[in-house]
C-alpha cells in the first residue's frame, strides 16, 4: 500500500493553483464535530462508547416516505431498492428507548444548543431566531428512526483564510448516527452507543480553490472548533465530508475523510475522475450516444456460460444464480475509459451493484472484450452472439441471488446511462489509500427534508445570545495574536491556542503580571510530557481537576515558586489529586544549605570555575528538594567562586 | 389547491408584520433582516406556536424560524405550493384473490403531516394508503371504505355502531375478511366493543394501526398493514382481534383477541399485549400461526349477528385511597346507569364508598367490580370487603379488564335496565372477556437484569 500511494503522489503539486483553475476545482467542506455535552441530543443518555457485546439486539427495517414538497427523495428510493435487514445492538447504560425508537424524542439538550450558538458565533454565522428541528431521511438504517433530528443554528458565516474569507453555509446541530458493525449481503448491523450524541454540522461554500487549500481550511475549522472547549476530542470525535466538482460537473461528496492531509490527494483524485467522465460523455456524443439514444440489450446466459471454465462463473453456477449480459451499444471499449489511477469505467458500475443491488462480493460483473477475465474466446463470442453485440458494443456479464440479478443489470443500465449526461450527483467513500474514491450512495436532496413534527421550534431569545457571546471562547487567531503579545513564543501559542486549557490560561494571565510563559510552558509542555511519562508507565489516561490545576497555577504564581518544584506538584496532582505548592526558600534558608554543599563538595572542581558553580549551583537545588530558587542558589555560589 | 388563506397559521404580530410586506406562504422570497438577506420559502406555521417568527425553508431543505420584529423587506420571486400527497392508485383487481374490505376510523396507520398545526393528522385516503403500500395488492383486493377520520381519543357510541353495522354490511357482501384501521390509543376499547356488536362473524375482523406514524421511515404501519390484511384475507380465525407487533422488531405480529388486549406502553411498538392469557397467533404478512385451538373458525355463511347499540351512561371509577364518597353518588345523582370500578387487589375499596354504593344500587344503578392491577381476578370472597361490597350490590367481574367492563356494561345496558338481569349478561362471557382460567403463562413482564432474561433479549429477534 505504502509504495502504491507513494507512486500515487509521486510529482503532484496540490497547490498549483494555475492547473486547478484550468480544471475549473471547486471544493468545499462539511464537517461534524461533536460536541462535549454530558447528556444526548434529545435524551437523558450520557455519551459513552461501548466494544463490549450489546445486553439486547433488535431487527428494523427502512421505507421510504414523501417529502413535504410531496416528493420521493432519490436516495430514499435507492435505499428502498436495497431492502436491508437492520440489525442494532443495544446497551442498557447509555441507550434508551429513545434512540430505540420507541420514544419519542425530549426536548433539545440546551447545554449543546448553547455550544451549537457559541461556535455560530465564532464562526461569524448569523443566528436564526427560531431553532426549528428538522427530520433529513436515511434509509441505510445508520439511524433507527430513519431520520437525524437536524436543525440550522446559523446560516452566512465566515473565516479569515490568507488574504480573503472562506463562507460558511450554515451551521447545524445534529443528532450523531450509529456506527456500522458490518455490512454483509442484505444485512447491516450497527452499534447504538454513539447515536443521538450531539454533534454541529459546519457547511463551508465551494470557496477552496486547490486541494491544499481544502486541507487547510479543514485545519483551520478544526482549530476553531477546538479552541472553543465545546468540542469532543479523540478518535471518531470529528469526521468531514469533502465537496468537489470541477467545470460541467455537480458536486460529489466524498464522506468520513479520515486525516486532514488526505484531503489533498482525495481531492485531487476526485477531480480527475471528474474529468474523465466528461471525456467520456464527450466521447458518447461523438459516437452520437446521448440519453434520447441511448440504447442496451439484455439476455440470460446461464445456459449458454455452462461449460465455461473461468472459476468465478463455476462458483456462481454452482450457487444457481442467474447469469445475465448486457450489451451496451457503440460503446466499443469505452468501459475500459481511465477513471482514476488502476480503475476505469466499469469500477463506477460496480460501485453500484455492490451498493443497490447488494452482490457485494468482488468481482460482481465482467466486462467481456478480450481483455482479460479469464473467459476463453469461444465462451465470450457465445455471448456477444446471444446477445446480439456487434464489435462495436461493449458487453457486461451481471449476477445475483434471485431478484438481486434484476437490480443489478438495472444499476448497470442506469449508470451507463448517466454517463451519456455526465458526472451524476453522488456520495463516495474512499479506498483504503486515501487517494481514490467508489460509490457509496446517491447524493441526497433537499427533498429528504421533513419537519419533526414531535418537536417544537426553540426561539434563541437575545439575552441568550447577549450572554454566550460575553463568556465566548476567544478565536484561535485572535489567541495567538494576545499569547505572543504577552511572550509566549509563536510555536507554543499556536499549540496553546486549542488547548482544552486555554481558557484557564487565560483566567490565570488576566493579572498582568503573571508569568504567561511559564504559565504555557506548565500547561502545553509539562502536561504533556507528564501525560506521556504516566501512559508510558501503564497509568489511566486522565486529565487532572480543572479546578486544581487551576489553583495549583495560581498559588505557583503567587508565591514564586521555583520551576521545578512547581513542577514536581504538578506531577503530584496527576499522581494523587491533590495541590502542595511549596514556598521557595527564603535566601538564609539557601544559605544554610550552601553551607552544607560546600563542606560535602570542597574537592570538586571543574574546567572551568562557571562549570563548577553549575554543579554547585545543582547540588543546592536538590539538596533544597528544588524549593531553592535557582538564581538565588547560582548567586551564592557564583559570589563564592567569584565569577 | 390554493389555500384560501395566504398566511395560513399566522396570527397575531406575525400576521400583521407579514401583511404589511405582502408576504404570503409558499412564496419563494428574499427576506432582510436587521442581520443580513435570508432566501427561502415562507411555509405555514403552526397555529399552536407563537406570534414572534416566520417559518422559512431555506433550498437546503432546512426550515428555519425568523423575528418578524426584525424584517425590514420581503422580497417575493416566485410561489411553490406544496402538494403532499401520495399518488393514489386504483387497486388492482385480481380474482384469484380474496376481497378484503379496510375500513377507516383514522390514527397513525392512515396520517399524514400537517404543516400547518405541525402534527400528525388521519388524513390518508385509503386509495393512497395504497399508493403507500403496494405490496397490499399481492395479498388481496382491498375495498376501502373511510368511515370517519379521528383520532382514536374521539371514538365514542356513534362512531362504535356506524363502525359494527358497516362490518356486518360487508361482511354480507361477501368479504373474506375485514380490516379496520383505527388509532392505537382506544383500540381495545374498540375491539372490545365489536366483539359485544358483531357476533358470530364467519370472517375475520382485524384491528390494526401504528405507533409509528406512516410519514416516518422505521413506521410500523406497513408491516402491520401487511399482517392485518392477510390475516383477514387467509387467517382461519373469525374473531375480533387486534393485529400489532409482537417483538419490538421488524419480526412478527401478534393477533390478540379483542377482550383480552391493552395498550400497555404510550410509545413502544410491541405495546398491545393479552392479558391474563396467552395471545392467539402470531402472524406475518404472508401467514397466520395459531397459538391454541380455543378459536372460532373461519365460515363460508354469511349468517353474522350485529347487535349495534350503546348506553353512554357508564363510567370508570379508578378506585384510589381515600377516596371519597361524592364520587360515587355525585355519579348516581348525574343519571349514571352503571359503574365499573377497578378496585385495588382482589376488588376492593375503602369504607366511606359502602353508603354511597348501596345507595347506587338501591337506584337500580349496576356496579361493577374489576381490579387495577389489570391480571387476575376479582376475588371477592377472600377479604370482608369483598363480601361487604358484595352483599351491597356491587358484581364481581372475575378477570374481565376494566376497559372492557366499561364497554360491556354500555353494551348490556342498552338491552336491559334490570340489575339482575344486566349481572347476568356481565359475567356470562360472549369471547373471553371473562376465562375460566388464567393458565401459568397468563402473566409475564419480565424483569431487566435477570441473566436469563438479559440473555432473551440478546437474541431477542431472531
Amino acid at each position: 500500500m505504502d509504495a502504491w500511494r507513494k507512486s500515487l503522489l509521486e510529482g503532484l503539486r496540490f497547490d498549483d493553483l494555475g492547473y486547478y483553475q484550468s480544471l475549473g476545482f471547486k471544493s468545499g467542506l462539511e464537517i461534524h464535530h461533536q460536541l462535549d455535552t454530558r447528556t444526548k441530543l434529545f435524551c437523558h443518555c450520557p455519551v459513552r462508547y461501548r466494544n463490549d457485546a450489546p445486553d439486547a439486539v433488535i431487527l428494523r427495517h427502512m421505507r421510504p416516505t414523501l417529502s413535504e414538497m410531496g416528493t420521493y427523495d432519490g436516495t430514499a428510493l435507492m435505499e428502498f431498492k436495497t431492502r436491508k435487514q437492520v440489525v442494532y445492538h443495544l446497551y442498557r447504560d447509555n441507550v434508551c428507548t429513545y434512540e430505540m425508537d420507541d420514544t419519542p424524542p425530549f426536548p433539545i439538550n440546551q447545554e449543546a444548543l448553547d455550544f451549537a450558538i457559541e461556535i455560530a458565533l465564532m464562526l461569524n454565522c448569523k443566528l436564526v431566531d427560531e431553532v426549528h428541528i428538522t427530520r433529513k431521511q436515511y434509509l441505510d438504517g445508520s439511524i433507527p428512526t430513519g431520520f437525524q433530528r437536524t436543525a440550522i443554528v446559523g446560516v452566512d458565516g465566515w473565516v479569515p483564510y490568507r488574504d480573503r474569507k472562506i463562507r460558511i453555509q450554515q451551521l447545524a446541530i445534529e443528532e450523531d448516527a450509529c456506527r456500522e458493525v458490518s455490512d454483509v449481503g442484505h444485512q447491516v448491523v450497527f452499534r447504538t452507543d454513539r447515536l443521538s450524541t450531539p454533534l454541529i454540522e459546519i457547511v463551508t461554500k465551494p470557496d477552496m480553490r486547490t486541494p491544499h487549500e481544502v486541507a487547510e481550511v479543514d485545519e483551520l475549522l478544526g482549530r476553531l472548533l477546538r479552541s472553543s472547549g465545546r468540542v469532543r476530542r479523540g478518535l471518531g470525535s470529528a469526521r468531514q465530508d469533502v465537496n468537489v466538482s470541477i467545470t460541467g460537473s455537480d458536486r460529489v461528496e466524498t464522506k468520513g475523510v479520515p486525516r486532514t492531509p488526505d484531503i489533498r490527494a482525495l481531492t485531487h483524485y476526485e477531480a480527475l475522475r471528474h474529468k474523465a467522465l466528461i471525456e467520456l460523455r464527450d466521447e458518447l456524443k461523438k459516437r452520437g450516444i446521448t440519453t434520447e439514444t441511448f440504447r442496451t440489450k439484455e439476455r440470460e446466459v446461464t445456459g449458454i456460460l455452462s461449460s465455461s471454465r473461468n472459476p468465478r462463473i463455476a462458483e456462481i453456477r454452482k450457487l444457481g444464480w442467474p447469469l445475465v449480459a448486457i450489451a451496451l451499444k457503440g460503446w466499443g471499449p469505452l468501459l475500459r475509459h481511465k477513471t482514476q489511477p488502476g480503475m476505469t469505467f466499469a469500477h463506477e458500475l460496480a460501485g453500484r451493484v455492490r451498493v443497490i443491488a447488494c452482490v457485494d462480493e468482488m468481482p460482481n460483473l465482467f466486462v467481456l472484450d478480450g481483455l482479460g477475465e479469464g473467459f476463453s474466446v469461444e465462451d465470450e463470442t457465445r455471448v456477444r452472439k446471444a446477445i446480439g453485440a456487434t464489435d462495436d458494443d461493449a458487453v457486461v456479464l451481471a449476477w445475483g441471488p434471485g431478484e438481486d440479478a434484476r437490480t443489478s443489470v438495472n444499476e448497470i443500465i442506469a449508470r451507463a446511462k448517466e454517463a451519456t449526461i455526465g458526472v451524476p450527483a453522488e456520495t463516495r467513500q474512499h479506498l483504503p489509500d486515501a487517494c481514490r474514491t467508489d460509490f457509496e450512495r446517491i447524493l441526497p436532496g433537499p427533498d429528504r427534508m421533513y419537519p419533526d413534527t414531535d418537536s417544537p421550534p426553540v426561539p434563541i431569545a437575545r439575552d441568550r445570545i447577549a450572554r454566550i457571546t460575553a463568556q465566548r471562547a476567544l478565536r484561535p487567531w485572535e489567541r495567538e495574536e494576545l499569547y505572543v503579545a504577552r511572550g509566549v513564543p509563536v510555536g507554543l501559542a499556536r499549540q496553546l491556542a486549542i488547548h482544552r486549557h486555554a481558557r484557564m490560561f487565560e483566567r490565570l494571565i488576566a493579572d498582568k503580571t503573571a508569568d504567561a510563559l511559564l504559565l504555557a510552558v506548565a500547561i502545553c509542555e509539562w502536561q504533556t510530557a507528564i501525560r506521556r511519562e504516566r501512559a508510558l508507565a501503564g497509568k489511566p489516561r486522565c486529565w487532572p481537576d480543572e479546578a486544581q490545576l487551576e489553583q495549583l497555577l495560581k498559588e505557583g504564581l503567587a508565591k514564586k515558586t521555583p520551576r521545578p518544584a512547581l513542577l514536581l506538584a504538578l506531577k503530584k496532582l496527576y499522581a494523587e489529586g491533590i495541590v502542595e505548592v511549596p514556598e521557595p526558600l527564603a535566601h538564609r534558608e539557601v544559605g544554610e544549605i550552601w553551607a552544607r554543599v560546600q563542606e560535602a563538595s570542597k574537592d570538586v572542581k571543574y574546567k572551568t570555575a562557571s562549570l563548577t558553580a553549575d554543579y554547585l549551583t545543582g547540588r543546592i537545588m536538590k539538596e533544597s528538594g528544588w524549593r531553592a530558587s535557582p538564581a538565588d542558589a547560582r548567586g551564592i555560589v557564583g559570589k563564592h567562586l567569584s565569577i | 389547491m390554493t389555500s384560501p388563506d395566504p398566511l395560513k397559521g399566522y396570527r397575531g404580530r406575525a400576521r400583521e408584520v407579514l401583511k404589511s410586506h405582502q408576504a404570503r406562504v409558499w412564496a419563494d422570497v428574499e427576506i432582510e433582516t436587521e442581520d443580513g438577506v435570508f432566501e427561502g420559502i415562507v411555509l405555514p406555521r403552526s397555529e399552536q406556536a407563537d406570534d414572534r417568527h416566520m417559518v422559512l425553508k431555506l433550498s437546503t431543505g432546512y426550515n428555519v424560524g425568523i423575528a418578524v420584529d426584525r424584517i425590514r423587506t420581503v422580497r417575493e420571486k416566485g410561489f411553490r405550493e406544496a402538494h403532499y400527497k401520495i399518488p393514489e392508485k386504483e387497486f388492482p383487481f385480481d380474482p384469484a384473490k380474496p376481497n378484503v374490505t379496510l375500513l377507516g376510523t383514522g390514527g397513525t396507520i392512515a396520517s399524514r403531516l400537517d404543516y400547518r398545526t405541525g402534527a400528525v393528522i388521519p388524513a390518508f385516503t385509503p386509495g393512497e394508503l395504497y399508493g403507500a403500500v403496494p405490496e397490499l395488492a399481492d395479498i388481496a383486493n382491498l375495498k376501502t371504505i373511510k368511515l370517519f377520520g379521528v383520532f382514536s381519543e374521539n371514538m365514542g357510541p356513534n362512531e362504535y355502531i356506524t363502525t359494527a353495522k358497516a362490518i356486518g354490511a360487508e361482511i354480507e357482501a361477501g368479504a373474506a375478511g375485514i380490516v379496520i384501521g383505527h388509532g392505537t390509543d382506544t383500540m381495545h376499547h374498540t375491539a372490545a366493543v365489536l366483539t359485544f356488536m358483531v357476533q358470530s362473524s364467519p370472517v375475520p375482523i382485524v384491528m390494526v394501526g401504528s405507533q409509528r406514524s406512516s410519514d416516518r421511515p422505521s413506521s410500523d404501519a406497513a408491516f402491520n398493514l401487511q399482517c392485518a390484511v392477510n390475516t383477514a384475507a387467509r387467517g382461519p380465525i373469525a374473531e375480533v382481534m387486534v393485529c400489532m407487533f409482537g417483538p419490538t422488531s421488524d419480526s412478527y405480529n401478534l393477533l390478540h383477541r379483542g377482550t383480552r388486549v391493552r395498550k400497555m406502553h404510550s410509545s413502544y411498538r410491541s405495546t398491545f399485549r393479552t392479558l391474563s392469557d396467552i395471545p392467539m397467533a402470531t402472524c406475518t404478512p404472508n401467514e397466520v400461526k395459531p397459538l391454541r385451538q380455543d378459536y372460532k373458525r373461519r365460515r363460508d355463511d354469511r349468517n353474522v349477528k350485529v347487535d349495534a347499540v350503546f348506553d353512554d351512561r357508564v363510567a370508570i371509577v379508578y378506585y384510589y385511597p381515600a377516596m371519597k364518597p361524592d364520587i360515587i353518588s355525585s355519579l348516581v345523582d348525574n343519571g349514571y346507569k352503571g359503574i365499573v370500578i377497578a378496585g385495588t387487589g382482589l376488588g376492593h375499596v375503602n369504607k366511606p364508598l359502602y353508603e354511597p354504593l348501596r345507595e347506587a344500587c338501591k337506584k337500580g344503578v349496576s356496579v361493577m367490580m374489576t381490579v387495577q392491577t389489570m391480571w387476575g381476578y376479582a376475588q371477592m370472597y377472600v377479604y370482608d370487603t369483598g363480601r361487604d361490597l358484595m352483599e351491597l350490590g356491587c358484581v364481581p367481574c372475575a378477570n374481565m379488564l376494566p376497559e372492557v367492563a366499561y364497554i360491556k356494561l354500555g353494551w348490556v345496558l342498552a338491552h336491559t335496565q334490570d340489575r339482575a338481569e344486566v349481572a347476568k349478561m356481565m359475567i356470562a362471557p360472549v369471547n373471553g372477556e371473562i376465562t375460566e382460567r388464567e393458565p401459568p403463562d397468563g402473566y409475564l413482564v419480565f424483569q431487566g437484569g435477570l441473566p436469563e432474561v438479559e440473555e432473551f433479549l440478546k437474541r431477542g429477534w431472531r
